[in-house]
Protein backbone atom coordinates (compact mmCIF):
# COMPACT_ATOMS: atom_id res chain seq x y z
CA UNK A 1 0.00 0.00 0.00
CA UNK A 2 1.73 3.50 -1.05
CA UNK A 3 1.65 6.81 0.82
CA UNK A 4 -0.68 8.17 -2.17
CA UNK A 5 -3.33 4.87 -1.50
CA UNK A 6 -4.17 6.16 1.67
CA UNK A 7 -3.86 9.85 0.54
CA UNK A 8 -6.56 9.20 -1.82
CA UNK A 9 -8.30 7.32 0.52
CA UNK A 10 -7.97 10.05 2.90
CA UNK A 11 -9.46 12.72 0.30
CA UNK A 12 -12.64 10.89 -0.05
CA UNK A 13 -13.25 9.95 3.46
CA UNK A 14 -13.31 14.25 3.95
CA UNK A 15 -15.39 14.66 1.08
CA UNK A 16 -17.81 12.31 2.58
CA UNK A 17 -17.85 13.60 5.93
CA UNK A 18 -18.65 16.99 4.49
CA UNK A 19 -20.98 15.70 1.90
CA UNK A 20 -22.94 14.10 5.52
CA UNK A 21 -22.09 17.33 7.08
CA UNK A 22 -24.84 18.87 4.04
CA UNK A 23 -27.13 16.33 4.64
CA UNK A 24 -27.52 16.55 8.07
CA UNK A 25 -27.87 20.18 8.01
CA UNK A 26 -30.32 20.19 5.67
CA UNK A 27 -32.26 17.06 7.13
CA UNK A 28 -35.98 17.80 7.48
CA UNK A 29 -35.58 16.44 11.44
CA UNK A 30 -33.02 19.22 12.07
CA UNK A 31 -35.23 22.03 11.17
CA UNK A 32 -36.76 22.99 14.47
CA UNK A 33 -33.69 22.43 16.36
CA UNK A 34 -32.10 24.89 13.91
CA UNK A 35 -34.58 27.47 13.80
CA UNK A 36 -34.90 27.55 17.44
CA UNK A 37 -30.14 27.59 18.05
CA UNK A 38 -30.75 30.85 15.24
CA UNK A 39 -33.08 32.33 18.03
CA UNK A 40 -30.32 31.66 20.59
CA UNK A 41 -28.78 35.67 20.69
CA UNK A 42 -32.22 36.90 21.46
CA UNK A 43 -32.72 34.44 24.80
CA UNK A 44 -32.27 37.36 26.46
CA UNK A 45 -33.66 40.06 29.17
CA UNK A 46 -36.78 40.63 27.15
CA UNK A 47 -35.82 44.51 28.25
CA UNK A 48 -33.05 44.20 25.64
CA UNK A 49 -34.18 42.49 22.63
CA UNK A 50 -36.40 40.62 22.41
CA UNK A 51 -39.14 43.18 22.33
CA UNK A 52 -37.48 43.89 18.86
CA UNK A 53 -38.21 40.44 17.77
CA UNK A 54 -41.17 40.25 18.93
CA UNK A 55 -42.55 42.15 15.90
CA UNK A 56 -40.63 39.77 13.56
CA UNK B 1 -28.84 27.94 38.45
CA UNK B 2 -27.86 31.36 39.96
CA UNK B 3 -28.81 34.11 38.06
CA UNK B 4 -27.57 36.71 40.71
CA UNK B 5 -23.98 36.20 38.86
CA UNK B 6 -23.02 38.83 36.07
CA UNK B 7 -21.19 38.83 33.17
CA UNK B 8 -17.40 39.56 32.96
CA UNK B 9 -17.34 42.85 31.12
CA UNK B 10 -14.24 44.55 32.66
CA UNK B 11 -12.13 42.47 30.53
CA UNK B 12 -14.58 43.27 27.49
CA UNK B 13 -14.26 46.98 28.06
CA UNK B 14 -10.73 46.55 28.51
CA UNK B 15 -10.47 45.34 24.63
CA UNK B 16 -13.11 47.62 23.31
CA UNK B 17 -11.61 50.59 24.11
CA UNK B 18 -7.73 49.28 23.12
CA UNK B 19 -9.29 48.24 19.84
CA UNK B 20 -10.24 51.88 19.16
CA UNK B 21 -7.13 53.22 20.31
CA UNK B 22 -5.12 50.26 18.53
CA UNK B 23 -6.88 51.49 15.46
CA UNK B 24 -6.35 54.95 15.09
CA UNK B 25 -2.95 54.79 15.77
CA UNK B 26 -2.05 51.26 13.20
CA UNK B 27 -4.44 53.55 10.43
CA UNK B 28 -2.29 56.70 11.43
CA UNK B 29 0.92 54.59 10.41
CA UNK B 30 -0.46 53.34 7.65
CA UNK B 31 -1.70 56.89 6.19
CA UNK B 32 1.92 58.32 7.49
CA UNK B 33 4.01 54.83 5.20
CA UNK B 34 1.42 55.65 2.30
CA UNK B 35 2.90 59.40 2.09
CA UNK B 36 6.00 58.33 1.88
CA UNK B 37 5.41 56.64 -1.29
CA UNK B 38 4.13 59.15 -2.93
CA UNK B 39 7.23 61.94 -1.23
CA UNK B 40 10.09 59.66 -0.01
CA UNK B 41 11.58 62.96 1.86
CA UNK B 42 8.88 62.23 4.26
CA UNK B 43 10.97 59.19 6.18
CA UNK B 44 13.19 62.39 7.12
CA UNK B 45 16.76 60.29 6.60
CA UNK B 46 15.85 58.80 10.38
CA UNK B 47 16.31 54.99 9.80
CA UNK B 48 13.59 54.33 12.38
CA UNK B 49 11.01 56.07 10.13
CA UNK B 50 12.08 54.34 6.98
CA UNK B 51 8.93 52.50 4.82
CA UNK B 52 10.37 49.27 5.68
CA UNK B 53 10.22 49.49 9.17
CA UNK B 54 7.34 51.28 9.33
CA UNK B 55 5.67 48.73 7.57
CA UNK B 56 5.77 45.68 9.49
CA UNK B 57 4.36 47.41 12.50
CA UNK B 58 1.36 49.01 10.41
CA UNK B 59 -0.18 45.56 9.61
CA UNK B 60 0.94 44.20 13.34
CA UNK B 61 -0.83 46.95 14.57
CA UNK B 62 -3.77 46.95 12.52
CA UNK B 63 -3.73 43.06 12.35
CA UNK B 64 -3.20 42.12 15.65
CA UNK B 65 -3.50 44.94 17.70
CA UNK B 66 -6.98 46.75 16.25
CA UNK B 67 -8.32 43.55 14.82
CA UNK B 68 -6.93 41.25 17.85
CA UNK B 69 -8.31 43.26 20.32
CA UNK B 70 -11.55 43.73 18.61
CA UNK B 71 -11.86 39.77 18.33
CA UNK B 72 -10.94 39.21 21.81
CA UNK B 73 -13.53 41.93 23.24
CA UNK B 74 -16.31 40.77 20.62
CA UNK B 75 -15.54 36.58 21.04
CA UNK B 76 -15.33 37.31 24.76
CA UNK B 77 -18.84 38.75 25.06
CA UNK B 78 -20.17 37.10 22.70
CA UNK B 79 -19.23 33.48 24.36
CA UNK B 80 -20.48 34.77 27.60
CA UNK B 81 -24.19 35.88 26.26
CA UNK B 82 -25.06 33.18 23.83
CA UNK B 83 -23.94 30.15 26.63
CA UNK B 84 -25.37 32.25 30.23
CA UNK B 85 -22.43 31.59 31.58
CA UNK B 86 -19.39 33.80 33.10
CA UNK B 87 -16.13 34.23 31.53
CA UNK B 88 -14.07 30.60 33.08
CA UNK B 89 -11.03 31.99 34.38
CA UNK B 90 -11.44 35.77 35.21
CA UNK B 91 -7.52 36.17 36.34
CA UNK B 92 -5.88 34.49 32.96
CA UNK B 93 -9.02 36.37 31.35
CA UNK B 94 -6.85 39.87 32.62
CA UNK B 95 -3.42 38.15 31.64
CA UNK B 96 -4.63 37.85 28.13
CA UNK B 97 -5.78 41.15 28.00
CA UNK B 98 -2.23 42.97 29.61
CA UNK B 99 -0.11 40.11 27.78
CA UNK B 100 -1.76 41.05 24.52
CA UNK B 101 -1.31 44.95 25.28
CA UNK B 102 2.81 44.01 25.95
CA UNK B 103 3.10 42.02 23.04
CA UNK B 104 1.43 45.10 20.81
CA UNK B 105 3.86 48.02 23.16
CA UNK B 106 6.99 45.43 22.26
CA UNK B 107 6.41 44.97 18.72
CA UNK B 108 6.28 48.86 18.47
CA UNK B 109 9.90 49.19 20.11
CA UNK B 110 11.62 46.48 18.14
CA UNK B 111 10.21 46.37 14.54
CA UNK B 112 11.61 50.26 14.17
CA UNK B 113 14.58 49.17 15.58
CA UNK B 114 14.81 46.87 12.67
CA UNK B 115 14.64 43.84 14.84
CA UNK B 116 13.06 41.64 12.54
CA UNK B 117 12.36 37.50 11.43
CA UNK B 118 11.50 39.33 8.18
CA UNK B 119 9.12 36.85 7.64
CA UNK B 120 5.42 38.80 6.50
CA UNK B 121 2.84 39.17 9.38
CA UNK B 122 5.42 36.88 11.68
CA UNK B 123 8.10 39.32 12.00
CA UNK B 124 8.68 39.54 15.90
CA UNK B 125 11.80 37.92 17.03
CA UNK B 126 11.26 34.39 19.12
CA UNK B 127 11.00 36.09 22.43
CA UNK B 128 7.72 37.81 21.58
CA UNK B 129 6.79 34.93 20.20
CA UNK B 130 6.93 32.81 23.17
CA UNK B 131 4.90 35.77 24.95
CA UNK B 132 2.30 35.30 22.62
CA UNK B 133 1.98 31.50 22.51
CA UNK B 134 1.61 31.85 26.35
CA UNK B 135 -1.24 34.25 25.88
CA UNK B 136 -2.86 32.50 23.23
CA UNK B 137 -3.28 28.89 24.99
CA UNK B 138 -4.65 31.44 27.98
CA UNK B 139 -7.18 32.59 25.72
CA UNK B 140 -7.93 29.21 24.07
CA UNK B 141 -8.90 28.10 28.19
CA UNK B 142 -10.72 30.96 28.87
CA UNK B 143 -12.71 30.82 25.79
CA UNK B 144 -13.22 26.98 25.55
CA UNK B 145 -14.05 26.69 29.55
CA UNK B 146 -16.57 28.90 29.21
CA UNK B 147 -18.37 27.17 26.33
CA UNK B 148 -18.07 23.54 29.01
CA UNK B 149 -19.69 25.28 31.42
CA UNK B 150 -22.59 26.84 29.19
CA UNK B 151 -26.26 26.75 30.55
CA UNK B 152 -27.30 26.35 26.75
CA UNK B 153 -26.91 22.81 25.29
CA UNK B 154 -26.48 24.04 22.02
CA UNK B 155 -23.21 26.03 20.94
CA UNK B 156 -24.15 29.00 18.74
CA UNK B 157 -22.09 29.41 15.19
CA UNK B 158 -20.76 32.32 16.06
CA UNK B 159 -18.96 30.42 18.87
CA UNK B 160 -17.45 27.66 16.56
CA UNK B 161 -16.18 30.13 13.76
CA UNK B 162 -14.17 31.94 17.08
CA UNK B 163 -13.45 28.58 18.29
CA UNK B 164 -12.07 27.88 14.66
CA UNK B 165 -9.91 31.00 15.02
CA UNK B 166 -8.49 30.12 18.15
CA UNK B 167 -7.43 26.92 17.47
CA UNK B 168 -5.80 27.55 13.81
CA UNK B 169 -3.73 30.35 14.94
CA UNK B 170 -2.73 28.64 17.53
CA UNK B 171 -1.02 26.00 15.05
CA UNK B 172 -0.11 27.93 12.54
CA UNK B 173 1.81 30.25 15.23
CA UNK B 174 3.62 27.20 16.98
CA UNK B 175 4.90 26.48 13.19
CA UNK B 176 5.74 29.15 11.48
CA UNK B 177 7.45 30.34 14.23
CA UNK B 178 9.49 27.58 14.97
CA UNK B 179 13.25 28.94 14.89
CA UNK B 180 16.83 28.62 16.63
CA UNK B 181 17.80 31.40 18.22
CA UNK B 182 21.25 32.72 18.29
CA UNK B 183 21.20 35.91 20.65
CA UNK B 184 18.33 37.54 22.56
CA UNK B 185 17.45 39.14 19.33
CA UNK B 186 17.60 37.26 16.70
CA UNK B 187 16.88 33.70 15.63
CA UNK B 188 16.76 31.59 12.43
CA UNK B 189 13.82 30.06 10.69
CA UNK B 190 13.74 26.46 11.59
CA UNK B 191 12.69 25.87 7.90
CA UNK B 192 14.86 26.56 4.65
CA UNK B 193 14.31 27.53 1.04
CA UNK B 194 11.27 26.69 -0.42
CA UNK B 195 10.15 24.67 2.55
CA UNK B 196 10.43 27.64 4.58
CA UNK B 197 8.63 29.60 1.86
CA UNK B 198 5.65 27.44 1.83
CA UNK B 199 5.54 27.35 5.46
CA UNK B 200 5.58 30.75 5.84
CA UNK B 201 2.94 31.67 3.40
CA UNK B 202 0.80 29.07 4.39
CA UNK B 203 0.92 30.56 7.82
CA UNK B 204 0.32 33.47 5.90
CA UNK B 205 -2.77 33.14 4.39
CA UNK B 206 -4.20 31.37 6.72
CA UNK B 207 -3.75 34.22 9.15
CA UNK B 208 -6.50 35.87 6.35
CA UNK B 209 -8.29 32.88 6.23
CA UNK B 210 -8.84 32.47 10.49
CA UNK B 211 -7.50 35.39 11.78
CA UNK B 212 -9.11 38.40 9.62
CA UNK B 213 -11.80 35.92 8.66
CA UNK B 214 -13.01 33.36 10.67
CA UNK B 215 -13.00 35.25 13.77
CA UNK B 216 -14.73 38.06 11.91
CA UNK B 217 -17.49 35.66 10.58
CA UNK B 218 -18.15 34.79 14.49
CA UNK B 219 -18.48 38.84 15.17
CA UNK B 220 -20.87 38.67 11.70
CA UNK B 221 -22.93 35.90 12.65
CA UNK B 222 -23.65 37.42 16.57
CA UNK B 223 -23.87 41.64 15.56
CA UNK B 224 -25.92 41.10 12.28
CA UNK B 225 -28.49 39.63 13.78
CA UNK B 226 -28.43 41.52 17.01
CA UNK B 227 -28.50 44.82 15.43
CA UNK B 228 -31.33 43.71 12.32
CA UNK B 229 -33.05 42.55 15.56
CA UNK B 230 -33.66 39.08 13.48
CA UNK B 231 -32.01 35.46 13.35
CA UNK B 232 -29.09 35.11 11.29
CA UNK B 233 -31.22 34.18 7.13
CA UNK B 234 -30.18 30.21 7.87
CA UNK B 235 -28.26 28.39 10.38
CA UNK B 236 -28.13 25.60 8.24
CA UNK B 237 -26.00 27.48 5.99
CA UNK B 238 -24.27 28.66 8.67
CA UNK B 239 -23.60 25.14 9.59
CA UNK B 240 -22.37 24.01 6.38
CA UNK B 241 -20.78 27.41 5.70
CA UNK B 242 -18.43 27.01 8.68
CA UNK B 243 -16.90 23.51 7.90
CA UNK B 244 -16.59 24.33 4.18
CA UNK B 245 -14.24 26.93 4.63
CA UNK B 246 -12.14 25.25 7.52
CA UNK B 247 -11.86 22.30 4.97
CA UNK B 248 -11.05 24.40 1.98
CA UNK B 249 -9.44 27.34 3.39
CA UNK B 250 -5.97 25.90 4.88
CA UNK B 251 -5.30 24.44 1.66
CA UNK B 252 -5.22 28.15 -0.18
CA UNK B 253 -1.16 29.33 0.64
CA UNK B 254 0.58 28.03 -2.32
CA UNK B 255 -1.21 31.01 -4.64
CA UNK B 256 1.11 33.53 -3.06
CA UNK B 257 4.08 31.56 -4.65
CA UNK B 258 3.25 31.02 -8.02
CA UNK B 259 6.17 30.93 -10.53
CA UNK B 260 8.50 30.50 -8.05
CA UNK B 261 10.57 27.29 -6.64
CA UNK B 262 7.69 25.83 -5.62
CA UNK B 263 6.88 22.65 -7.47
CA UNK B 264 4.31 23.35 -9.99
CA UNK B 265 1.98 20.58 -8.88
CA UNK B 266 1.79 22.82 -5.41
CA UNK B 267 0.60 25.96 -7.36
CA UNK B 268 -1.46 24.59 -9.02
CA UNK B 269 -3.54 22.57 -6.48
CA UNK B 270 -3.35 26.32 -3.96
CA UNK B 271 -4.90 27.77 -7.15
CA UNK B 272 -7.70 25.70 -7.29
CA UNK B 273 -8.24 24.96 -3.81
CA UNK B 274 -8.52 28.94 -3.91
CA UNK B 275 -10.90 29.21 -6.74
CA UNK B 276 -13.11 26.03 -4.34
CA UNK B 277 -13.37 29.23 -1.22
CA UNK B 278 -15.70 31.30 -3.19
CA UNK B 279 -18.75 28.61 -2.26
CA UNK B 280 -18.24 28.76 1.10
CA UNK B 281 -17.36 32.51 1.27
CA UNK B 282 -20.06 33.57 -0.88
CA UNK B 283 -22.58 31.60 1.10
CA UNK B 284 -21.34 33.13 4.42
CA UNK B 285 -21.82 36.28 2.56
CA UNK B 286 -24.88 35.80 1.50
CA UNK B 287 -26.23 34.31 4.89
CA UNK B 288 -24.62 37.77 6.45
CA UNK B 289 -26.57 39.85 3.79
CA UNK B 290 -30.03 37.64 3.42
CA UNK B 291 -30.38 38.49 7.58
CA UNK B 292 -31.91 41.75 6.43
CA UNK B 293 -34.54 39.54 4.04
CA UNK B 294 -37.86 41.73 4.80
CA UNK B 295 -36.29 44.25 6.71
CA UNK B 296 -34.13 46.04 4.18
CA UNK B 297 -35.98 49.47 4.91
CA UNK B 298 -33.59 49.54 8.51
CA UNK B 299 -30.33 50.04 6.45
CA UNK B 300 -32.35 53.76 5.48
CA UNK B 301 -32.57 54.55 9.48
CA UNK B 302 -29.45 52.60 11.21
CA UNK B 303 -25.99 53.29 9.56
CA UNK B 304 -24.56 50.84 12.08
CA UNK B 305 -26.69 48.54 10.42
CA UNK B 306 -25.43 49.55 7.09
CA UNK B 307 -21.97 49.97 8.73
CA UNK B 308 -22.01 45.81 8.88
CA UNK B 309 -24.01 44.85 5.85
CA UNK B 310 -21.53 46.79 3.56
CA UNK B 311 -18.58 45.37 5.47
CA UNK B 312 -20.39 41.69 4.23
CA UNK B 313 -20.46 43.30 1.09
CA UNK B 314 -16.99 43.74 0.82
CA UNK B 315 -15.79 40.56 2.14
CA UNK B 316 -17.95 39.00 -1.13
CA UNK B 317 -15.83 41.78 -3.57
CA UNK B 318 -12.87 40.44 -1.62
CA UNK B 319 -13.54 36.88 -1.97
CA UNK B 320 -14.22 37.23 -5.35
CA UNK B 321 -11.21 39.00 -6.08
CA UNK B 322 -8.80 36.70 -4.18
CA UNK B 323 -9.64 33.41 -5.94
CA UNK B 324 -9.40 35.24 -9.12
CA UNK B 325 -5.91 36.79 -8.32
CA UNK B 326 -5.08 33.34 -7.83
CA UNK B 327 -5.52 32.03 -11.36
CA UNK B 328 -1.96 31.27 -12.41
CA UNK B 329 -2.36 33.76 -15.84
CA UNK B 330 -3.98 36.73 -13.55
CA UNK B 331 -1.37 36.15 -11.19
CA UNK B 332 1.17 36.38 -13.94
CA UNK B 333 0.03 40.01 -14.19
CA UNK B 334 -1.44 41.15 -10.66
CA UNK B 335 1.88 39.53 -8.49
CA UNK B 336 4.32 41.88 -6.90
CA UNK B 337 2.13 44.90 -8.03
CA UNK B 338 -0.14 47.22 -6.27
CA UNK B 339 -3.19 45.22 -7.43
CA UNK B 340 -2.49 43.00 -4.09
CA UNK B 341 -2.33 45.95 -2.11
CA UNK B 342 -5.46 46.95 -3.36
CA UNK B 343 -7.15 43.78 -3.21
CA UNK B 344 -5.78 43.33 0.48
CA UNK B 345 -7.24 46.66 1.52
CA UNK B 346 -10.54 46.25 -0.10
CA UNK B 347 -10.65 42.97 2.95
CA UNK B 348 -8.73 44.94 5.41
CA UNK B 349 -10.16 48.30 5.19
CA UNK B 350 -13.92 47.03 3.77
CA UNK B 351 -14.46 44.06 5.80
CA UNK B 352 -12.65 43.63 8.58
CA UNK B 353 -12.44 47.65 9.83
CA UNK B 354 -15.85 47.98 9.39
CA UNK B 355 -17.23 44.90 10.97
CA UNK B 356 -15.11 45.39 13.69
CA UNK B 357 -16.08 49.30 13.59
CA UNK B 358 -20.47 48.20 13.42
CA UNK B 359 -19.27 45.85 16.19
CA UNK B 360 -17.91 48.51 18.39
CA UNK B 361 -21.13 51.01 17.78
CA UNK B 362 -23.22 48.24 19.34
CA UNK B 363 -20.65 46.90 22.23
CA UNK B 364 -19.07 50.20 23.59
CA UNK B 365 -22.93 51.69 24.28
CA UNK B 366 -23.82 48.11 25.98
CA UNK B 367 -20.40 48.07 28.05
CA UNK B 368 -21.33 51.33 29.64
CA UNK B 369 -25.37 51.14 29.77
CA UNK B 370 -25.60 54.13 27.11
CA UNK B 371 -27.20 55.18 24.07
CA UNK B 372 -24.77 55.98 21.42
CA UNK B 373 -23.98 59.62 21.80
CA UNK B 374 -24.88 60.52 17.71
CA UNK B 375 -26.26 58.11 15.11
CA UNK B 376 -25.61 61.61 12.57
CA UNK B 377 -21.69 61.16 13.19
CA UNK B 378 -21.97 57.81 12.55
CA UNK B 379 -23.63 58.68 9.26
CA UNK B 380 -20.10 60.76 9.09
CA UNK B 381 -18.07 58.14 9.54
CA UNK B 382 -20.06 55.95 7.36
CA UNK B 383 -19.34 57.82 4.15
CA UNK B 384 -15.90 59.25 4.96
CA UNK B 385 -14.48 55.28 5.52
CA UNK B 386 -16.63 54.09 2.23
CA UNK B 387 -15.12 57.61 0.31
CA UNK B 388 -11.70 56.40 1.52
CA UNK B 389 -11.98 52.64 0.83
CA UNK B 390 -12.99 53.40 -2.91
CA UNK B 391 -10.04 56.05 -3.31
CA UNK B 392 -7.60 53.30 -2.13
CA UNK B 393 -8.97 50.22 -3.67
CA UNK B 394 -9.61 51.95 -7.15
CA UNK B 395 -6.30 53.56 -7.41
CA UNK B 396 -4.80 50.74 -6.46
CA UNK B 397 -6.25 48.56 -8.85
CA UNK B 398 -5.27 50.73 -12.08
CA UNK B 399 -1.82 51.30 -10.17
CA UNK B 400 -1.14 47.24 -9.87
CA UNK B 401 -2.78 46.61 -13.70
CA UNK B 402 -0.65 49.52 -15.09
CA UNK B 403 2.48 48.24 -12.97
CA UNK B 404 1.93 44.48 -14.05
CA UNK B 405 1.50 45.77 -18.25
CA UNK B 406 4.51 48.22 -17.91
CA UNK B 407 6.83 45.33 -16.16
CA UNK B 408 6.01 42.81 -19.57
CA UNK B 409 5.81 44.90 -22.42
CA UNK B 410 9.04 43.56 -24.62
CA UNK B 411 10.37 45.65 -27.89
CA UNK B 412 10.21 43.75 -30.85
CA UNK B 413 13.64 42.90 -30.54
CA UNK B 414 12.83 41.09 -27.05
CA UNK B 415 14.32 44.08 -24.69
CA UNK B 416 11.98 45.95 -22.25
CA UNK B 417 9.72 48.85 -22.79
CA UNK B 418 10.13 50.22 -19.80
CA UNK B 419 13.18 50.48 -16.77
CA UNK B 420 11.92 49.89 -13.24
CA UNK B 421 12.12 53.14 -12.49
CA UNK B 422 9.51 54.50 -15.55
CA UNK B 423 7.13 52.40 -13.42
CA UNK B 424 7.95 53.67 -10.06
CA UNK B 425 7.61 57.19 -12.03
CA UNK B 426 3.85 56.47 -13.50
CA UNK B 427 2.71 55.03 -9.55
CA UNK B 428 3.12 58.85 -8.69
CA UNK B 429 -0.87 60.18 -8.94
CA UNK B 430 -1.98 57.27 -7.61
CA UNK B 431 0.13 56.86 -4.93
CA UNK B 432 -1.17 60.50 -3.82
CA UNK B 433 -4.75 59.11 -4.43
CA UNK B 434 -4.01 56.01 -2.35
CA UNK B 435 -3.01 58.58 0.37
CA UNK B 436 -6.06 60.53 -0.10
CA UNK B 437 -7.40 57.46 0.36
CA UNK B 438 -6.35 56.24 3.49
CA UNK B 439 -6.82 59.93 4.92
CA UNK B 440 -10.51 60.03 4.65
CA UNK B 441 -10.64 55.86 6.39
CA UNK B 442 -8.34 57.72 9.59
CA UNK B 443 -10.65 60.46 9.60
CA UNK B 444 -13.96 57.93 9.78
CA UNK B 445 -12.09 56.26 12.71
CA UNK B 446 -11.22 59.59 14.33
CA UNK B 447 -15.34 60.66 14.26
CA UNK B 448 -16.04 57.22 15.55
CA UNK B 449 -13.47 57.92 18.39
CA UNK B 450 -14.64 60.83 19.54
CA UNK B 451 -18.78 59.60 18.75
CA UNK B 452 -17.66 56.19 21.54
CA UNK B 453 -15.60 58.84 23.61
CA UNK B 454 -19.21 61.46 24.23
CA UNK B 455 -20.87 58.23 24.56
CA UNK B 456 -19.01 56.82 28.15
CA UNK B 457 -17.22 59.74 28.80
CA UNK B 458 -19.33 60.39 32.05
CA UNK B 459 -20.84 56.83 31.95
CA UNK B 460 -19.87 54.33 34.82
CA UNK B 461 -19.28 50.60 33.80
CA UNK B 462 -22.38 47.84 33.93
CA UNK B 463 -22.87 45.06 35.64
CA UNK B 464 -25.29 43.31 33.65
CA UNK B 465 -26.76 39.67 35.02
CA UNK B 466 -26.60 36.74 33.18
CA UNK B 467 -30.73 35.96 32.78
CA UNK B 468 -31.94 32.25 32.95
CA UNK B 469 -32.38 30.52 30.01
CA UNK B 470 -35.44 31.05 27.89
CA UNK B 471 -38.21 28.63 28.83
CA UNK B 472 -37.75 27.08 25.34
CA UNK B 473 -34.53 25.29 26.66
Amino acid sequence: MSLTFFQSIWTIVVMVTFLGIVVWAFSSKRKAAFDEAARLPFDEDPKTDNNKTASE
Amino acid sequence: MTNNDTYNYKVVRQFAIMTIVWGIVGMLVGVVIAAQLAWPALNFDVPWLTFGRLRPLHTNAVIFAFGGCALFACSYYVVQHTCHARLAFPALAAFTFWGWQLVIVLAAITLPLGITTSKEYAELEWPIDILITLVWVSYALVFFATIIKRKIPHIYVANWFFGAFIVTVAILHLFNSAALPVSFLKSYSAYAGVQDAMVQWWYGHNAVGFFLTAGFLGIMYYFVPKQAGRPVYSYRLSVVHFWALVFTYIWAGPHHLHYTALPDWAQSLGMIMSLILLAPSWGGMINGIMTLSGAWHKLRTDPVLRLLIVSISFYGMSTFEGPMMSIKTVNALSHYTDWTIGHVHSGALGWVALVSMGAMYYLIPRLFGRELYSLKLVEVHFWTATIGIVLYIASMWVAGIMQGLMWRAVNADGTLTYSFVESVQAMHPYYIVRTLGGAFFLLGALVMAYNLWRTIADAKPVEVEIPEPASAH
